[in-house]
C-alpha cells in the first residue's frame, strides 16, 4: 500500500494536459471494513468511462469519494490536475464536477423549471444574491429553458418535481447534473429501474448532453455500458481489476471469471 | 422561424392589485375601527405579521424549525428601547419612526453570532440548539439587569424625539399614529420579505429545504444558505421587536420567554407555512386569540390550543391551504355541491363549540373564581354553578353537538374527497 506515493507533477501549468479525473492510491475504510482498497484511475478529458462490477464492489462508494460526499482514508483525487481530495461537495462542484444519484435526488417541491434554474444559479455567478430579482435573470431562465428542451421535459415545465413519473425524474436528475456546465459528469446508474424503451431513450439523452464533456458512469445494464462507453473499468472487491475498451473487456478472462459471465452472452 | 418561441411578459397586474389593496386596507382600517381597543389590536396584529413572516423565512422557506425566534425580536426590542432613551436624553439624534432600523440591525447582528452556531446543523439538532439559546437568552436577561432591566424591565417614552417631518402634532403620542407607523413598517416589511422569495438566495433556500444534500452538489454550501436566511430573518424579527417597544414603551425579560418563540411558531403554522401569505392570516388570528379573546375569558389559551390541534389534524396546511383548496373547488365550479354539507358542518360545529365553551367556562368559574360566588354570566345569562342545571344543559348541548357534527363531518368528508378526486383527475388528463 502506497497511499502517499508521488503523483505526476500536476500544477496549473500543465493542467491542460492533466487527465480530467485522476485517482491515486485511493482507500476508504468504514470502521475496520475496507471498501475501497487502493484504486488508481486516470480518465482523459472528453472520455466516456464506465465503471462496472458486481453488487457491493464499491462503485457507488467510489463516486461518493470523488464527489466529496465521503472523505478518503488515504490517497489523492485530482480534477484536471487540481487536488480535490477531501474537499466539500460544493467546492468540488464549483471546480467543475457534477454528479447524479442512484436514488433520484431532486427538489421535489419545486417545479421542473425551478429545479433546473436552481442547478444553474451558482455557475452563472448568482451565488447567494438576495438583491437580484430571479425572474429578471435572463441567463438563468435561458439556461433552464434550454435544459428543459434537451432533457425532453418541456411539457412538464411547471409540474412539481415530486409528481413526475419515474423516468421523467431520472431525466430531471440528469438535467440538474449538467445544468451547471460541469466538465466532468458522474452518473450513478442513470438507467436503473427503467424499461428497455426508457433505457434506450436515456442512453440517447446521455450521449447528447455529455457531448464534449468527460463522463464517468456506474451502470449495471451491459447494453447501456457497451453502447456508451469508450473505456470500461471493472471494479471487484474495492479494486480495479481491468481497464480497457469494450472489446478488450469482453475478451478479458479475469473479468469474465470475476463478473461478466452470462452478461456478455446476453449483450 | 418559430414564432412559438416568442416570449412576452404581461405586467403582473394580479400582484399589483393584491399589494395595492393591502395598502388600501391598512390605510382604511383605522377609519372603520377607530376605537382605542381596535387600534391596539390592529397595532399588535401588524407587529405579529412581521414577526410571523420573518419566522416563516426559516420554517416555510428554508425548512428550519426554530424554537428560539423570540431571541431576535427581543434583542431588537431592547436595543430599540435603549435607543429611545438615548434619544430622550439627547445622546442619540435619531427619529423615533426609524427606531425599527436599529432594532432590525440589532436582530441581524445577533443573527450573525447565534446563527453561526445554530445553522451549522439542520433538522432536529437545529431545533434543539435554538431551544437552548432561547433559554440561555431568557436566563441572561435576568442575570444582567443593567441592560435588560431585571424583573421590572426597561421603560421608555416614544414621544421623546423630535416630531415626524417637523409637524408638531406627529409625536407618536396617540395610538392612531403608532398604528400608522406600524402599518407603514408592516407593509414595507411584507413587500421586502416577498421580494426576498423571488431572489436567487430565496429560491435556493427552498431547494435546501427540499433536499439539502442535492443543494451541496449543485455548488451551494447549505450552512451558508441557512445562516444568511437566519440573519435576514433576524433582521425582520428585530424590526418587529422595535415596533413592540414603541407600541408598549416597556420591554422586559418576558420578551425572550419560550412562550413568545412558541407563539410565533403557532401563528405561522396556523396560517400555513406553505404559502407566503399564510403567516399573515395566522398572525391576525393568533393576535385575535391572544389580545381580543383574552379580554373575555381566562380560558383563551385553551381555545387557542384546541383550535390549533383541530387545524393541524384536519387542515395540516393551515388556514391558507384551507382557503386555497376551497378557491380551487370554486374555480372548478363544484362548490354548489359542497354548500349543503358545509351548512350542516358549520351549524353542528357551532353547537358543539357552544357546548364545549359552556362546560369550559363553568369549570373555570368553579376552579378559579370561587371567590366570586357560584353565579356566573355566560352569554349574558346568569348561571348558578352550584346547581346541576347549567352542567346538564352544557353536557346536553355538547353531546348533541358532537353526535350531529360527527354525522355531517362524515358526509362532508365524503363529498369533499369525491370532488378533490374529480379535480385531480381533470388536472392529470389536461396537462398545462
Amino acid at each position: 500500500m502506497k497511499p502517499d506515493r508521488p503523483l505526476h507533477p500536476a500544477t496549473r501549468a500543465d493542467a491542460a494536459n492533466a487527465p480530467a479525473l485522476e485517482l491515486a492510491g485511493v482507500h476508504k475504510r468504514f470502521g475496520r471494513t475496507e471498501i475501497i482498497r487502493g484504486i488508481d484511475l486516470a480518465i482523459a478529458a472528453g472520455e466516456r468511462h464506465a465503471i462496472i462490477g458486481p453488487n457491493g464492489a464499491g462503485k457507488s462508494t467510489l463516486f461518493n469519494l470523488i464527489s466529496g460526499r465521503f472523505g478518503v482514508s488515504a490517497g489523492r483525487i485530482l480534477l484536471s490536475g487540481q487536488d480535490i481530495t477531501n474537499r466539500k461537495p460544493y467546492q468540488i462542484n464549483r471546480l467543475g464536477l457534477a454528479r447524479s444519484f442512484q436514488i433520484t435526488n431532486i427538489f421535489h417541491r419545486l417545479t421542473v423549471f425551478e429545479n433546473l434554474r436552481c442547478a444553474a444559479l451558482w455557475s452563472l455567478g448568482h451565488r447567494y444574491a438576495f438583491w437580484k430579482n430571479l425572474n429578471k435573470l435572463k441567463d438563468a431562465e435561458d439556461r433552464a429553458e434550454d435544459l428543459l428542451r434537451r432533457v425532453g421535459l418541456k411539457r412538464r415545465r411547471d409540474t412539481v418535481g415530486g409528481l413526475l413519473t419515474y423516468a421523467e425524474q431520472r431525466a430531471l436528475e440528469i438535467g440538474i447534473t449538467i445544468a451547471g456546465g460541469a466538465s466532468v459528469i458522474l452518473l450513478d446508474e442513470p438507467t436503473a429501474g427503467m424499461s428497455r424503451a426508457e433505457s434506450r431513450h436515456a442512453v440517447e439523452l446521455i450521449r447528447e448532453v455529455t457531448q464534449g464533456r468527460t463522463l464517468v458512469m456506474v451502470e449495471h445494464d451491459m447494453s447501456v455500458v457497451f453502447g456508451l462507453a469508450d473505456l470500461i473499468s471493472v471494479v471487484v472487491y474495492g479494486q480495479v481489476i481491468a481497464t480497457g475498451t469494450p472489446t478488450e473487456i469482453r475478451a478479458n478472462a479475469a473479468v469474465k471469471e470475476a463478473y461478466l459471465g452470462q452478461h456478455v452472452e446476453a449483450a | 422561424m418559430e414564432l412559438r418561441e416568442l416570449h412576452f411578459r404581461p405586467l403582473n397586474f394580479g400582484r399589483w392589485l393584491i399589494w395595492g389593496s393591502t395598502a388600501l386596507l391598512f390605510a382604511l382600517l383605522p377609519v372603520a375601527f377607530e376605537k382605542g381597543f381596535a387600534l391596539t389590536l390592529m397595532s399588535q396584529m401588524g407587529v405579529m405579521i412581521i414577526f410571523a413572516l420573518s419566522y416563516n423565512m426559516l420554517l416555510g422557506q428554508n425548512g428550519m424549525l426554530s424554537f428560539g425566534h423570540a431571541v431576535y425580536s427581543g434583542l431588537g426590542a431592547f436595543f430599540a428601547i435603549h435607543a429611545m432613551n438615548w434619544i430622550a436624553s439627547g445622546k442619540l439624534a435619531w427619529p423615533i419612526s426609524l427606531l425599527p432600523v436599529i432594532g432590525g440591525l440589532a436582530g441581524a447582528f445577533f443573527g450573525v453570532i447565534f446563527g453561526y452556531l445554530t445553522t451549522r446543523r439542520a433538522g432536529t439538532p437545529f431545533a434543539m440548539i435554538t431551544l437552548g439559546i432561547g433559554e440561555m437568552m431568557y436566563a441572561a436577561s435576568l442575570m444582567f439587569p443593567g441592560f435588560f432591566g431585571g424583573e421590572g424591565g426597561i421603560t421608555g417614552n416614544r414621544t421623546a424625539g423630535p416630531p415626524l417631518f417637523g409637524i408638531p402634532s406627529l409625536t407618536f403620542g396617540p395610538q392612531m399614529q403608532v398604528y400608522l407607523l406600524i402599518a407603514v413598517w408592516c407593509f414595507a416589511c411584507m413587500v421586502a420579505m416577498f421580494a426576498l422569495t423571488q431572489t436567487p438566495l430565496g429560491r435556493i433556500a427552498n431547494a435546501v429545504r427540499d433536499n439539502p444534500e442535492r443543494a451541496e452538489f449543485i455548488g451551494y454550501n447549505t450552512q451558508r444558505v441557512r445562516w444568511l436566511m437566519l440573519i435576514l430573518s433576524s433582521f425582520f424579527a428585530g424590526i418587529a421587536g422595535a415596533l413592540t417597544a414603541i407600541n408598549f414603551e416597556i420591554v422586559g425579560s418576558e420578551f425572550f420567554h419560550a412562550a413568545r418563540s412558541g407563539g410565533v411558531l403557532l401563528a405561522a403554522f396556523m396560517g400555513g407555512i406553505g404559502f407566503f401569505f399564510g403567516p399573515i392570516i395566522g398572525a391576525v388570528v393568533f393576535t385575535f386569540f391572544a389580545v381580543a379573546l383574552s379580554e373575555f375569558t381566562k380560558a383563551w389559551q385553551f381555545y387557542l390550543g384546541a383550535f390549533f390541534v383541530l387545524l393541524v389534524m384536519f387542515a395540516p396546511g393551515g388556514l391558507s391551504s384551507l382557503l386555497l383548496m376551497n378557491l380551487r373547488v370554486m374555480k372548478f365550479r363544484r362548490f354548489a355541491r359542497l354548500r349543503d354539507p358545509y351548512v350542516g358542518v358549520l351549524l353542528t360545529a357551532m353547537v358543539l363549540a357552544l357546548g364545549t365553551i359552556l362546560l369550559i367556562e363553568l369549570t373555570y368559574h368553579v376552579t378559579l373564581d370561587t371567590g366570586l360566588g357560584p353565579v356566573t354570566r355566560l352569554f349574558g345569562i346568569p348561571m348558578d354553578t352550584s346547581t346541576p342545571g347549567p352542567w346538564v344543559l352544557a353536557t346536553f348541548v355538547l353531546v348533541s353537538g358532537a353526535v350531529s357534527f360527527d354525522y355531517y363531518r362524515r358526509r362532508f368528508g365524503e363529498r369533499w374527497s369525491e370532488i378533490q378526486i374529480e379535480i385531480e383527475d381533470w388536472i392529470r388528463d389536461n396537462p398545462t
